[in-house]
């Protein structure tokens, strides 16, 4: 079966380089399956994981927004942090959701209010992509 | 002429400066190789994404985004790069009088900008000379990570989209070589050179899910940020590299110092001894 080069670059470096045969993910306008030969596409990315399959494999990346390019044999995702379950800090988002979720209860200005959305939401995707894994 | 003990003292306290110097230099020796490593990761993202940027901007046409556009001038935000500490040579100075004279020269009271800081250096700089610094950082590591600086790094582009600025500056060391940095001044936005590689036509027309402004309000922030984060891997490299040439510099002196000290320890000694000689005679002759 054909197959897609997926790889993940963050400013940190790059995450991870592989063929695969689908990528699922969430973009901001729905969910988007990609199977080889797709056309080629930018789509904005929501905090959400990344599916990858690949013949007896698969693999989840924690991403935090970013954007997904798509060419017919090739798939980058450029996000400014991307995390393989292995890699992820769990007591690091476990104590980023605690501390997300005491700053939503305080209700300050809106824009504090907007981050601790934002980071909540990653902590809580971080934590799942963890657990769904292990 | 100064006494034989306090040359040996001098010597000493010399040659226990020369061994911090040249600890330092090691120690900067180390931290260049990893900052030039962190700034050659960061290569990949920087160029996937500048290509990205640009075949939208080359194949769209149509489209607009309030970050590519200039609009009328009336505050200019400036972002410094600087290093926490000192001993880094010039480091510090010349970025430092490059931006207060450009200042000086294009504005006239403190309302027409605002300065953003990374590193103590800068803010107190400013702060010293009741500049307006709207924001800072420091304390940022060695090796510094994306998300250190992601927080401030998004306020500097919020800035720019709030139309509280309507330019944004950056200013830091280019790191050259290990013994050349170049003071750089780049425009961050608006977003009005991306550098179009006219060599490579656009490789593929995207199609844009949902659509090209979709695209943009997530690509060029993150775009604006990304440059910002690259500016910062750069200047971490010279910093390294200019603090290594500065100690090593530092230990070189230390060494010609410690030359020149030995010598004139000598000859002190052998004064001494000259004169210790001539006594003895003395006293010899005298007995006859």
């Amino acid at each position: 079966m054909s197959t897609l080069t997926v790889s993940v670059v963050t400013p940190d470096g790059p995450v991870l380089e592989d063929a695969f045969e689908m990528v699922s993910c969430k973009a901001e306008s729905g969910e988007l399956g990609i199977l080889p030969g797709h056309i080629p596409m930018v789509a904005p990315l929501t905090i959400s994981a990344v599916r990858l399959k690949g013949e007896g494999k698969s693999d989840r990346i924690a991403v935090s927004g970013g954007f997904l390019e798509v060419r017919p044999d090739k798939v980058t995702i450029l996000a400014q942090s991307a995390e393989k379950p292995s890699d992820i800090d769990i007591s690091r988002a476990r104590k980023a959701k605690e501390r997300a979720e005491r700053r939503l209860q305080d209700k300050q200005s809106d824009i504090d209010f907007k981050r601790a959305e934002m980071a909540l939401k990653r902590a809580i995707n971080r934590l799942d992509v963890f657990e769904n894994n292990f | 002429m100064a006494s034989l003990r306090d040359i040996k003292g001098r010597i000493t306290s010399t040659k226990k400066t020369k061994q911090i110097t040249k600890a330092m230099e090691m120690v900067s020796a180390s931290k260049l190789n990893r900052a030039e490593q962190n700034a050659r990761q960061f290569v990949p993202y920087s160029e996937k994404i500048q290509e990205v940027v640009a075949n939208i901007a080359q194949g769209g046409g149509d489209a607009s985004h309030p970050m590519l556009e200039s609009r009328e001038v009336k505050r200019t935000g400036y972002l410094v790069i600087t290093s926490d500490r000192g001993l880094a040579g010039a480091y510090n100075s010349s970025v430092l009088r490059k931006v207060y004279q450009q200042v000086r020269q294009h504005h006239t009271s403190a309302d027409e900008y605002t300065l953003i800081t990374m590193g103590r250096i800068g803010r107190d700089f400013f702060r010293k000379r009741n500049m307006p610094v709207d924001m800072d950082i420091t304390g940022l590591s060695d090796q510094p990570d994306f998300a250190d600086i992601k927080d401030i790094a998004s306020d500097a582009v919020q800035l720019f989209s709030d139309g509280e600025i309507d330019q944004l500056y950056i200013y830091y060391n280019h790191y050259v070589s290990a013994i050349t940095q170049e003071v750089t001044e780049k425009k961050v936005l608006p977003l009005t050179d991306i550098e179009l590689d006219t060599k490579k036509a656009p490789s593929s027309s995207y199609e844009y899910e949902p659509d090209q402004e979709g695209i943009l309000e997530v690509l060029l922030p993150q775009y604006a940020e990304s440059l910002i984060y690259g500016a910062l891997l750069d200047s971490k490299a010279s910093e390294h590299a200019a603090r290594m040439t500065a100690m090593k510099s530092a230990t070189d002196n230390a060494d010609e110092l410690i030359g020149d000290l030995t010598l004139s320890y000598n000859r002190a000694r052998q004064a001494a001894i000259t004169q210790e000689i001539t006594e003895i005679v003395g006293g010899a002759a005298a007995l006859e």
